[in-house]
């Protein structure tokens, strides 16, 4: 029998070290010698702490939810008497749930099996044979491979990967450098932190395959700082990998030899971009340059250099060691193999999902993410960060395929999916992501400098209630001058989230600029929370809440909110108990 | 328009500090092309934040241009140019935290510690800081403190966690004061 418990960033900030001490403290107290396993994020983060038993037949029991509280019990219950504890039982091979059925996983295969900090677990798995294997075959054969699995790349653009290692390895140079983007920058988007922090040595052998390929001696990883604990364990991989004669000077014996190390990244989004990301890379402040030259022709340090997200190296290892055609029997036509998504928002079960390109949108938020929480109704989800855009019920069966997210307005981006719903205002969304952009614009271009600042401008004013009419066709020209006149991806995309939303919400637009209303209920400038006079019992719950003291009352009379006070925090409604309802927002 | 060393010091507070903190990394990025970034985040870890005198050591000593450090240093949002209270408090900026009410959390934790994200407790004890997203969608609204994550938030849960520390902090201070 084992125990797993599921410490990625996301299980420890739900409480699991907690969990994990309660269950060595309890299994010491009832004498029980049962192994208890670290893992990373199998990615049901929803049902986060999580822990696996696996019974002596392999059958293994998921539980979820778990505090330090239910431990007693769960060993109890389970561990001495034998009986699954089906209040947080999740998952069972007998019963698997819906979650993870739909799901086919390649990059994250390891994800919440190994533990990350035990190469042996690794490679018990199979893992490093594509690396033996890859060393045996002639970097051509590896680069036509990964053109058979037709792997494009994984960080947004979707790019083909052999194209680029082709390129890289054609380019004439002593010196080349493999470069691992790990910058993650898109809010809403954790897919590369789960597969660093839970599997980082599928990453490494990826790389040193890249590397092989291209002729390159070196790699560095590009992380952003904000990632502690993926930094950590990817230190821990490489420090093994490299007392296992897997990295570093002649590579099991072979004349190939490959180092990595890891730079952090210091908070700067635009550093997702290619050749930033190499600016970066030198010390100096992560600006863009023009391409032509691309980094495969001069990249890192003026040299031939291949760049690649986590997700694309994670799936390098499965393709050269499964063979590139039973990757590309996966997916769709122009598409090939799995995309993971971080599944996040209004959603009832949120996480890290890998499903087979093609599937539609629909079957990945209702089938995987079991719909929208408290069953409201479905709006909108957005794709691609600040990059991507939003897309409407109407287009819910769209497969989740390069060039169909792309048609819709959004991009399929590295993976970010953010499920909005009814009480989601869409103008707002455009808001916060222009806010973002607008931050975020390295200054270079002046389009993207000064375009994303004045349509931020105008979408605060709309939100504010002080829109004009021409507002809406004033945004779609400067969104389009901002895409035409930026040298990098941040700036060509930066207008997508406001576009998608006029393109498919614009009577929301309409309701803010013409009646000064926000459908939506979130906009604090267009909205007032009154309390029905009918309905109130006096309670007084809502003037102990409220933060400014702007509710009065006395028993037996309604209460009333000062609206000069108010600051529409909405703290009243929430406490006025369901029995009453008396708030109303309007 | 005056000079960038005019702005530099306008901008950086100065603080009679120990260079001699720094010589360790010094000596060992010195020579290393590229590596202002990575001494950077190294000075912020010893000194919490990046004053004047130790943005124009490391200039004089790598051999850059004054202005170009603080290009560096302005750059990124990792670095601050004025020290921090004891406890940072990253508020998730995230789009799941966004359409999960982190307004809401953000106006909670302003009005109990009377201050504005992006300033500091005149007690020096707690720092606010917006940042984007912390990668911890699923328990969207997300903050962190010194490292450990909390989530998912309600205005009343964030603000009850500052008000535990808050009284730790308390307590650990008349303890001392006793002892």
């Amino acid at each position: 029998m084992k125990i797993r418990i599921g410490l990625g960033s996301c299980g420890i900030a739900a409480g699991a070290l907690k969990v994990m001490e309660a269950l060595k403290a309890e299994l010491n107290n009832h004498n029980l010698d049962i192994e208890i396993q670290k893992t990373g994020c199998i990615g049901m983060c929803h049902n986060e702490p999580l822990l696996d038993i696996i019974d002596d037949n392999g059958q293994i029991f998921t539980y979820g939810k778990i505090t330090e509280k239910d431990i007693k019990g769960i060993i109890e219950q389970y561990i001495i008497a034998g009986n699954p504890v089906e209040k947080h039982l999740v998952n069972s091979n007998t019963n698997p749930n819906d979650f993870l059925a739909e799901q086919v996983r390649v990059a994250l295969r390891n994800c919440g099996i190994i533990d990350p900090e035990q190469i042996g677990h690794y490679t018990e798995r199979g893992g490093y044979e594509a690396l033996k294997k890859a060393i045996t075959m002639s970097p051509e054969g590896i680069i036509e491979e990964i053109k058979t699995s037709g792997l494009r790349g994984r960080g947004g653009a979707g790019f083909p990967t052999w194209f680029k290692w082709n390129a890289a390895k054609n380019n004439p140079g002593e010196i080349k450098y493999i470069v691992c983007n790990a910058d993650e920058g898109d809010p809403g988007a954790f897919m590369d932190r789960s597969v660093l922090e839970s599997d980082p040595h599928s990453v490494l052998e990826g790389m040193a395959i890249a590397g092989y390929a291209i002729g390159a001696a070196e790699g560095v990883i590009y992380c952003r700082a904000e990632y502690p604990l993926a930094i950590r364990r990817l230190e821990l991989a490489i420090k093994q990998a490299k007392e296992k004669g897997l990295l570093g000077s002649n590579i099991l014996g072979s004349q190939f030899s490959f180092n990595i190390r890891i730079k952090q990244g210091a908070g700067a989004f635009v550093c997702g971009e290619e050749t930033a990301l190499i600016a970066s890379l030198e010390g100096e402040r992560g600006m863009p340059r023009l391409k032509p030259p691309f980094p495969a022709q001069s990249g890192y340090w003026g040299k031939p250099t291949n760049i690649n997200n986590v997700e694309t190296f994670a799936n390098v290892p499965w393709i050269i060691a499964e063979g590139g055609k039973a990757f590309a029997a996966m997916g769709s036509q122009t598409s090939k193999g799995t995309k993971v998504f971080a599944l996040a928002g209004k959603i009832k079960r949120g996480g890290l999902v890998e499903v087979p390109m093609g599937l539609s949108l629909r079957d990945v938020i209702y089938k995987i993410g079991g719909g929208i929480k408290e069953d409201r109704n479905f709006k909108a989800v957005q794709l691609g960060g600040p990059s991507g855009g939003c897309i409407p019920v109407d287009l819910l069966d769209t497969p989740v395929e390069y060039e169909s997210i792309t048609a819709t307005g959004a991009i399929m981006g590295s993976g970010g999916m953010v499920v909005m719903d009814e009480t989601t205002c869409m103008v707002d969304v455009a808001r916060f992501f222009l806010d973002f952009t607008q931050k975020e614009s390295c200054g270079k271009c002046v389009q993207c400098r000064i375009g994303t600042k004045r349509m931020l401008e105008i979408l605060e004013r709309i939100c504010k209630g002080e829109g004009q009419p021409g507002d809406i066709e004033l945004l779609q020209e400067i969104a389009i001058k901002v895409g035409e006149g930026s040298l990098c991806g941040l700036g060509q995309s930066a207008p997508n989230p406001v576009l998608t939303t006029i393109r498919y919400f614009r009577e929301e637009y309409e309701a803010h600029i013409n009646e000064k209303k926000c459908p939506a209920m979130q906009c604090k400038a267009l909205i007032t929370y009154r309390i029905d006079p009918d309905k109130c019992k006096s309670c007084s719950l809502c003037a102990k809440k409220c933060p400014v003291n702007c509710i009065t009352g006395e028993k037996k009379k309604p209460y009333v909110i000062d609206q000069e006070q108010c600051i529409k925090c909405g703290n009243c409604m929430e406490v006025c108990p369901t029995k009453f309802n008396a708030v109303i927002v309007e | 328009m005056g000079c960038c060393c005019q702005e530099m010091e306008n901008h950086c507070k100065d603080e009679n500090l120990d260079l001699n903190l720094l010589k360790d990394i010094l000596d060992e990025y010195r020579d290393q092309a590229g590596s202002l970034v990575t001494v950077l985040q190294k000075a912020q870890d010893i000194y919490g934040y990046l004053p004047l005198t130790v943005l124009r050591h490391i200039a004089e000593e790598m051999n850059i241009k004054p202005a170009q450090v603080y290009g560096v240093a302005t750059f990124y949002t990792q670095f601050r140019l004025t020290p921090v209270g004891k406890y940072v408090i990253l508020l998730c900026q995230g789009t799941a935290c966004h359409v999960n009410g982190s307004e809401r959390i953000e106006t909670a934790l302003c009005q109990e510690l009377k201050i504005k994200p992006g300033e500091t407790t005149p007690d020096k004890l707690f720092t606010l800081t917006n940042v984007a997203c912390l990668g911890c969608c699923s328990l969207a609204p997300v903050m962190m403190i010194n490292g450990q994550a909390y989530g998912p938030l309600t205005p009343d849960k964030a603000v009850s966690i500052v008000k535990d520390i808050y009284a730790s902090e308390q307590q650990a201070s008349e303890g001392g004061e006793k002892a």
